[in-house]
């Protein structure tokens, strides 16, 4: 096994997208790097005392907080004079960011704190269960929008994030997916390159939660960005960059391969309500390579 | 050097002196002198500090969390609401074993809002494991936020201290200050030096999940550091009387204690008034006086006890309120004694000023009128009955 800043024997299940995200990350990073971590299962199957798999400084305060503490780390670099020699990540899970932890990120944003933030979105609350967040897709099965007789799922769209991070005016933020691993390092390396507050957003299927099988987390996460339900891009100072896609494949096939998916495929018009929002994606982010 | 000095200007002047290298706080009546005048230090280049204006009180014990988690000293201040919308960080920074200072300007909790001076909002976060200094003027004020930053890095403790004093009545009063220099301040207080930080040379993980095998045992370490801070907390005293050459108490101070019958237990600016009460009534011949409470946490029980010993009743002005139950104070009073095997005097529990209702000398007259009579455990004084006439 090639050499890792986030050491193995945590207790992620197998197959866990946030455990091969966050790896990606901070070896991305470097040694050089203290992590702000909310509340999440990342925290939970990472530091179980007295064991740790973090071979850098981490720092789990509480579930909504990271981009404060995040700050207050900077601004204590800041002043030792240290800032410039040392990456600060906060990071979190979907709830962390969207929900609970908008506000503080908001605040780390907007006051400009040289931090990268990054989200790692398995688009629900797994760790208590899977219910849902403002980062759950429309009409996902959780355990709290479940299927029934009055109701296909979760009923509201994904709030869109990295466009509430865009729209603080911050130089930098993307998404990428774990089914993309060099482009997770790619942005990483470009995030810390660039001073101030930065926000990444990462796709990180959670077999669990996604109810599929543990060896198809990549294949999964691929196919997530191969639909158009998951677009990859950058905005580098308010410019778009998005990832384009060669072959567009229709949203059944990502679908197909997640329970929490599973009362959709019998049913046209809630299917053609998924491929509306693939197809809004393709057009709005402009993910279609020309050929 | 003596200062004619309003008490927020006396707390950012002893902060500047205790030389933080973060300040972080959301504002909030009557807390907002202090940290305006912080920024305007850091403005004209007296504190060299990162002053980080955050929105909301949650995110400034956050920053502050963090700052400290770096090895640098830290200070914020708060109030009421604003304390309570921190009180998870306040938890979770005690948890940490963080060495912050919180000025807390005490005032009322809402419903319905009120920005006066009451004692609620600190009760909120009693049970946290941080220190908890109550002063009742503001040469405390100075006084005890000196000696707060030596109690909370001491390496014996590394637990954070709060500062209570009371909102307008000490925030916004004028008082003649004697502000100690910067060069007595930095005799008395070394820069802060620990090793357990978030250091990229010496990585150390901070804020585990501890399960059933573990979380107990951390719980009672940080029990213990609260009781030996009751050991600390004189100790600290004592160096800054020998410092400064002032008085200044630690744990508790008794005021014409010697042959009184009846005494009064209080925190905070109360206690100036009860003691001009006590003098007045020394010289009617009444054998009264005063016991004020100033390490609210830990509470000084064996101390409290001692001094109450030989006293045949006792007088507990509470400025809060513990709903459907007793005054906070009366209840760590009643169980101090009950405890500790002393003699047990007889103990009441009187309610004032909440919501900044005036606690004149004629109130306290009015508490000191009630003993001797009917034994009450949590009584308001002061009420007005035409506002209560609909209320059977």
């Amino acid at each position: 096994m090639a050499e890792t800043l986030f050491k193995p024997g945590h207790t992620a299940c197998a197959g866990c997208g946030q455990a091969i995200g966050a790896r990606l990350v901070l070896d991305t990073a470097g040694k050089n790097t203290i992590i702000c971590n909310n509340t999440g299962c990342l925290e939970v199957f990472s530091t179980k005392y007295p064991e740790s798999s973090w071979s850098v400084p981490f720092i789990h305060s509480l579930f909504e907080n990271c981009s404060a503490v995040a700050s207050g780390v900077e601004a204590a670099l800041r002043f030792l004079g240290k800032k410039d020699s040392i990456n600060v990540i906060a990071q979190a899970g979907d709830g962390g960011t969207a929900d609970i932890g908008l506000q503080a990120l908001s605040g780390m944003l907007e006051r400009g704190h040289d931090v990268l933030f990054v989200c790692y979105d398995n688009e629900a609350y797994m760790n208590t269960g899977i219910q849902r967040s403002g980062l759950t897709p429309t009409l996902t099965n959780t355990t709290t929008t479940p299927t029934g007789s009055a109701s296909t799922g979760n009923p509201r769209p994904k709030k869109p994030m990295p466009e509430i991070a865009n729209a603080h005016g911050i130089p930098y933020v993307a998404t990428a997916s774990v089914g993309f691993p060099l482009d997770i390092q790619k942005k990483v390396k470009k995030a810390l390159s660039i001073k101030g507050p930065k926000y990444m957003q990462i796709h990180v299927p959670c077999p669990l939660g996604w109810q599929h099988e543990s060896n198809k987390t990549f294949e999964v996460a691929k196919l997530a960005v191969e639909t158009g339900l998951y677009p990859l891009f950058e905005y580098e100072n308010g410019q778009l960059i998005p990832r384009k896609i060669a072959v567009l494949k229709p949203v059944e096939e990502y679908l197909k391969t997640q329970g929490r998916f599973k009362h959709l495929l019998k049913n046209p018009e809630a299917m053609k309500q998924v491929q509306d929002i693939a197809d809004a994606n393709i057009k709005k982010y402009g993910l279609k390579a020309e050929v | 050097m003596k200062q004619f000095i309003e008490g927020s200007h006396a707390v950012a002047e002893i902060i500047k002196r205790c030389k933080p290298g973060v300040v972080s706080a959301y504002p909030i009546t009557p807390q907002t002198h202090i940290v305006e005048d912080l920024a305007q230090m850091v403005a004209s280049k007296e504190l060299n500090a990162q002053c980080v204006n955050v929105e909301s009180e949650h995110s400034a014990a956050s920053v502050v969390l963090g700052a400290e988690a770096a090895g640098v000293r830290s200070y914020t201040a708060t109030s009421s609401q604003g304390l309570l919308l921190m009180a998870e960080v306040i938890f979770n920074i005690a948890g940490m074993r963080l060495p912050l200072v919180l000025t807390c300007a005490n005032r009322a909790i809402s419903a319905p809002i009120n920005i006066w001076n009451d004692q609620q909002d600190v009760m909120a976060v009693r049970d946290s494991g941080w220190i908890q200094l109550f002063a009742e003027t503001n040469q405390d004020v100075v006084d005890l936020h000196l000696q707060a930053y030596k109690i909370a890095e001491d390496p014996r403790m590394m637990v954070p201290v709060m500062v209570n004093m009371d909102g307008f009545i000490l925030t916004h009063g004028m008082e003649v200050v004697d502000m100690p220099s910067q060069e007595e301040v930095d005799k008395f207080l070394p820069p802060y030096q620990t090793d357990y930080k978030l250091d990229v040379d010496n990585p150390k993980t901070m804020g585990y999940l501890a399960d059933p095998d573990y979380y107990l045992e951390i719980r009672y370490i940080l029990e213990k550091t609260l009781r030996e801070a009751l050991g600390v907390v004189p100790e600290v005293a004592e160096q800054f009387k020998k410092a400064f050459k002032r008085e200044t108490f630690g744990l508790i101070e008794g005021y014409k204690l010697e042959g009184a019958e009846k005494v009064f237990v209080a925190m905070g600016s109360v206690c100036g008034s009860i003691r001009d009460v006590v003098d007045e009534l020394r010289v009617k011949g009444e054998k009264v006086g005063l016991l004020k409470v100033i390490c609210y946490r830990p509470f000084p029980k064996d101390a409290i006890a001692l001094a109450l010993s030989s006293v045949r009743e006792v007088a507990v002005v509470d400025k809060s309120i513990s709903l459907g139950a007793y005054g906070p104070l009366y209840t760590d009073l009643t169980s101090a004694l009950s405890s500790s095997g002393c003699k047990i005097p007889k103990v009441s529990g009187f309610i004032l000023g909440l919501g900044g209702r005036d606690i004149t000398k004629k109130s306290i007259v009015d508490v000191y009128d009630r003993l001797g009579g009917k034994q009450v455990d949590c009584e308001f004084m002061g009420l007005k009955q035409e506002l209560l006439k609909d209320c059977k």
